[in-house]
């Protein structure tokens, strides 16, 4: 199906399973320890042996001699592994950096070797006798010092530099200025389930059982690497413990299960263990942003100009910390630059709302500093600067854009107009309290996506798509798409995910996933609807689809009957003509925070925190709001705590595991408030929804870091915020 | 992990002799910090002696009113004793403020103390660490310090002692008993002060209480109720389940006067009594002494102020 004019009304807007808050129809199997997980696929790969990886112990060099005689004497081992035994192999289109590294290394844990054994000890064990001689080389791990070397870099369609009139004029003539810098550093995806997978050939067929957020994606990056064709490749992720972009790609635990299992001719499992999450696979990068802007006294943005730098491996890509900046506010001279220095750190890459997420975590706080500047409340500085249209391209409009309604309901709501705008004027025992907020921004991209509805001859409808369901919901999104469509209740749909051998989807990534997945099922229900009403010899121009039912005229027969004789399938995939292109679909929402800070040791803890969203059509409410709930946690460890150490001598993450690098815990979320505007957008698909579980994280940390401000008068512009930053300027204690 | 073997000792002298025949033994209590060490090859015990089940769970009155906790009560049971909560609260307080009630489930009196640091080259092995390996070189000078010493440690080692538990225990004036291996079948028992059980790093930062090979703690004594009120402040990156950065134990009498000691800036728990003579003068004279000769990096050189104004935060909480 081409989507290619705007929605009109369509079975989906009878909204009697969609939009309605949902339990997740794989919530039992979760909760139940019962939905089967990469790692523990015993039922379909029984008598799997054990892969254990040895990742590199410097972060840039050769090894100069590997000797493998322990490791293979040791008890158990069937295999071993590394990049000189295991035949040639590619690269992915998708990663940076090789999966299996040596002789060259070139990042710090890159896998350098895989034990194979009967039990997992026996492989851990084997592993660690293992004896590498390196020679390292030099390599550039700090950003700030390679600042300066970097080189201009777009990603994907969007180009590294965008002007629009003249800044540097408008900026020097604006009579209200800020130019400020601003940090944040590399962060960790921190999934709950490490990167793992079984792999298991069959003569020259490869399955294999991964956690991974794009199918057919990496159904082509392991048959490039392994250099064998796409089809011989059975990959299957129905059920994935988080992901945050960390799976968007094949990694190294899937390579090596492949090559472990090819050496020791069995089924093999390869969990990557802890310490090994941070350094072997992708973060997302630490940035540098200055941030200028100029304003009439009025509080109009006249000049905006955003430079940002950030750093990845050779051949890699920049963090696109700009985007918003080019799209948020009016103002008639603008500037936008990216950076990309190189460096020898390990790979840089997507985590949830890439660009986006670190770029509000600056252009937020730097609006907040405008308004104070300005004398202008912080929601009515950014009212007053609201644009109906790409303020770049003018001729382009936002397709829906709700920012001042999001922002006047949230200060309603939070009890915004309590705030004193002058800052550490409110005390509260030992505390001292403030609030901040921030606009939310993100794009909601749209990708084809396909799939394949059946009808059985009791009436039960299986969708088959390869679309993934990281912890999203999808599962129960695309069985209210179809339950919807077909007129059936939500318990007589079956929904089947994450296999290659199903159509190909949009996958789950940039906040697409819902939208384009769900969009895509409407299209093969359409189809499946025609079949019907062919088989009923209805006629499909007025059929009804309702309650098990099909009605046309005064005639009503039950669905189904359409299948007695045997099965119906339809397939098709919805794919998206241009509409996003003429107009600019995005997402918008307000934060709002409260921070207690201890007036003696800085510490700083959240009170309460509000989302309001508009973004499109809310498919289901409640797993809507544990997206946002959950985002707004990330936001807030990026706040505070979230921080990839670099040991700059010898080019790590040293805090690599979940003891030393923190996330939040529920003492630090006490009280987490989620409210959606109703949007339809019919640009958007003819689900008329938008993204939702990345606009949740943008705009957090600045909101956070905005409440710091007012409870304590310090301005910190270099994430996380932590105590050590604050404590100088705290009042005297006692 | 490399394979070992594994005994149950019978009682714990023949735990102590067990230990003294093996030179790679270990004895296990609640394995919360011995297992994870194993796991990444930093700690390779030939074999394990498990302690458990030796009738070391108790915790008993003494003659003289104090309390004896014996080595393998564990730290839930230990935070939620009547008499503690009543009697030596600081030392409830710090248990509770320590990790997560699971491992507090698991984790015992004596693991408690004996637990290794957290300093982040420690747990690499691929890093220089002259406490994993002696005389490799110290990672941590020059690299990532922020939760690491500030006063105490040495040109070979800055590391932190991570345990709330003993910081308490140091406060109270608590007293370490063990059996030691000897000919005689029932060993030899000692008494050790708390102040005296861990050492600083010196050059040998890899030896880190005075427990000679396969002595066996037994039990904790603690006096006689010190009276006062009892405070445990635990400063962190978050509220809950992470390392102190700073935290401070303090028993305040209705006078002024006092004991403090501080965790997170020290390889062991660290008190100085002649500081406490500054107490009823606020926090300011006491950390002067405290923390004299302390050499901080540039990372964590915020502990300083930070360890002062945590204090006098107690302070003024203790005044009421
Ligand atoms: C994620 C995490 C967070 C944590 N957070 C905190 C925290 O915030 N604050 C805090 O204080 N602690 C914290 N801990 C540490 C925890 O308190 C310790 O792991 C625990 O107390 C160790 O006790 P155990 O009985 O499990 O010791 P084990 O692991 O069994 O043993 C530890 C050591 O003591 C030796 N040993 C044990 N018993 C005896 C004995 N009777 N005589 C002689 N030697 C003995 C063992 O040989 C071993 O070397 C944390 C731990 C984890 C894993
Ligand atoms: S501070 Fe101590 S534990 Fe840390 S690296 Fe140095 S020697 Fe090892």
């Amino acid at each position: 199906m081409k989507f290619d004019t705007p929605a009109t009304t369509n079975p989906i807007d009878r909204l009697k399973i969609v939009g309605l808050p949902t339990d997740r129809i794989d919530g039992p199997l979760k909760t139940t320890g019962t939905a089967p997980y990469a790692y523990e696929r015993h039922d379909v790969a029984p008598d799997a042996a054990y892969g254990h990886v040895l990742g590199a112990a410097i972060a840039k060099g050769r090894i100069a001699s590997m000797d493998l005689t322990a490791a293979w004497a040791a008890p158990g081992v069937l295999a071993v592994v590394t990049a000189e035994n295991a035949g040639k192999l590619g690269k992915g289109e998708y990663n940076t950096a090789k999966l299996l590294g040596g002789p060259e290394i070139e990042h710090y844990h890159q896998a350098v070797a895989l034990v194979v054994a009967e039990t997992f000890e026996q492989a851990r064990h084997a592993a660690e006798l293992i004896k590498v001689d390196y020679a390292p080389a030099r390599g550039a791990y700090d950003l700030a010092a390679s600042r300066d070397s970097a080189k201009p870099a777009g990603k994907d369609e969007e180009p590294a530099d965008s002007r629009v009139g003249d800044f540097d004029a408008a900026f020097a003539a604006a009579p209200v200025q800020l130019d400020a810098t601003y940090t944040t550093p590399d962060q960790s995806h921190a999934m709950m389930e490490p990167h793992a997978s079984i792999a298991a050939w069959n003569g020259d067929r490869l399955s294999l059982w991964t956690s991974n957020q794009m199918i057919a994606w990496s159904v082509g990056d392991v048959a490039k690497t392994l250099g064998i064709a796409k089809e011989k490749v059975h990959l299957m992720s129905p059920y994935i413990g988080g992901g945050f972009g960390g799976k968007l790609w094949v990694r190294a635990d899937a390579l090596l299960a492949a090559l472990g299992a090819r050496a020791a001719k069995r089924p093999v499992k390869v969990a990557l263990q802890r310490p090994l999450m941070i350094n072997n696979t992708t973060h997302r990068p630490a940035t540098i942003q200055r941030i200028r802007l100029g304003a009439d006294k009025d509080g109009r943005l006249t000049a905006i100009g955003h430079d940002s730098w950030s750093g990845d491996l050779p051949g890699g890509k920049p963090e696109t910390a700009i985007m918003q900046t080019r799209l948020l506010y009016a103002g008639a001279n603008r500037l936008t630059r990216q950076r990309l220095a190189e460096l020898d750190l390990p790979e840089g890459n997507s985590m949830r709302a890439p660009g986006e997420a670190a770029g509000m975590m600056a252009l937020e706080i730097a609006m907040d500093e405008m308004a104070e500047k300005l004398g202008l409340d912080p929601v009515e500085f950014r009212i007053r600067n609201d644009t109906q249209v790409d303020p770049e391209q003018p001729e382009r409009k936002f397709s829906q854009r709700q920012l001042t309604e999001c922002l006047r309901t949230g200060a309603e709501r939070f009890g915004w107009a309590r705030r004193k705008a002058e800052p550490r004027q409110v005390r509260d025992g030992r505390w001292l309290v403030g609030l901040g907020m921030a606009a939310a921004y993100r794009g909601s991209p749209v990708i084809k996506s396909g799939a394949r509805v059946r009808l059985d001859g009791k009436g039960t409808v299986t969708v088959e798509t390869d679309m993934t369901d990281i912890g999203t919901g999808s599962y129960t999104i695309i069985a209210q798409t179809a339950a919807e469509m077909m007129g059936v209740p939500l318990d007589k749909v079956v929904v089947r995910l994450g296999d290659s051998a199903f159509p190909v989807s949009s996958g789950s990534g940039g906040q697409f996933g819902g939208n384009s997945s769900t969009a895509g099922v409407y299209a093969a229900c359409v189809k499946l609807r025609e079949a019907v009403t062919a088989k009923l010899g209805l006629n499909a121009a007025d059929a009804q689809f309702a309650d098990g039912q099909v009605r046309s005229g005064d005639r009503s027969i039950a669905l189904a009957e359409a299948a007695r004789s045997g099965e119906l399938a339809a397939e098709d995939a919805i794919e998206f003509g241009g509409l996003d292109k003429k107009h600019q679909l995005s997402t918008f929402g307000g934060h709002f925070v409260e921070v207690a800070v201890d007036a003696a040791t800085a510490e700083v803890r959240i009170r309460r925190m509000l989302a309001v969203c508009a973004s499109g059509r809310i498919l289901n409410p409640k797993s809507a709001r544990s997206q946002v709930i959950g985002a707004m946690t990330m936001g807030a460890g990026a706040a505070l705590m979230e921080d990839l150490v670099v040991d700059k001598r010898h080019g790590f993450f040293v805090n690599h595991d979940l003891a030393s690098y923190e996330v939040p815990v529920h003492a630090d979320i006490p009280h987490q408030e989620v409210i959606f505007l109703d949007e339809t957008d019919p640009m958007s698909s003819p689900m008329k929804a938008k993204g939702v579980g990345e606009l949740g994280i943008c705009g957090v940390a600045a909101a956070v870091a905005n409440a710091i401000y007012n409870a304590t008068g310090v301005r910190v512009r270099d994430y996380p915020i932590t105590l050590d930053k604050l404590l100088e300027k705290m009042p005297d204690v006692g | 992990m490399k394979p070992f073997t594994y005994e149950r000792a019978a009682s714990p002298a023949e735990a102590a002799t067990a230990a003294a025949r093996q030179p790679g033994a270990r004895f296990i209590a609640g394995g919360t910090n011995l297992l994870d060490l194993m796991k990444l090859q930093i700690e390779t015990p030939d074999h394990l002696i498990d302690v458990n089940g030796l009738g070391l769970d108790r915790i008993e009155e003494t003659q003289d009113g104090g309390l004896r906790i014996g080595a393998l009560v564990r730290n839930t049971d230990l935070a939620a004793d009547a008499r503690v909560r009543r009697d030596h609260a600081v030392l409830s307080r710090a248990l509770l403020a320590g990790a997560s009630g699971q491992l507090r489930n698991r984790a015992t009196t004596a693991g408690n103390l004996l637990q290794r640091t957290r300093c982040p080259y420690f747990y690499d092995t691929n890093m220089a660490c002259n406490k994993r390996r002696p005389g490799s070189g110290c990672s941590a000078l020059g690299g990532y310090s922020r939760q690491l010493a500030v006063v105490g440690g040495s040109e070979a080692c800055i590391a932190t002692h991570p345990s709330d538990m003993a910081v308490a225990m140091r406060v109270l004036d608590a007293t370490v008993e063990t059996v030691k291996p000897t000919v005689k079948p029932e060993g030899a028992t000692r008494k050790i002060p708390i102040a005296d059980f861990h050492r600083l790093p010196g050059d040998t930062p890899e030896i880190e209480t005075v427990l000679e090979p396969g002595e066996l703690i037994t039990a904790v004594t603690l006096p006689k109720p010190a009276g006062g009120t009892h405070h445990y402040r635990k400063v962190r990156d978050r509220a809950s389940y992470a390392f102190a950065l700073v935290s401070v134990a303090a028993i305040v009498q209705p006078d002024g006067s006092g004991r403090v000691a501080l965790g997170g800036v020290a390889p062991k728990p660290w008190r100085r009594e002649d500081a406490e003579a500054e107490m009823s003068r606020g926090a300011k004279p006491v950390m002067a002494k405290l923390l004299a000769g302390a050499r901080p990096t540039e990372e964590n050189k915020f502990k300083l102020p930070l360890a002062e104004r945590a204090l006098a935060a107690v302070l003024a909480e203790a005044k009421g």
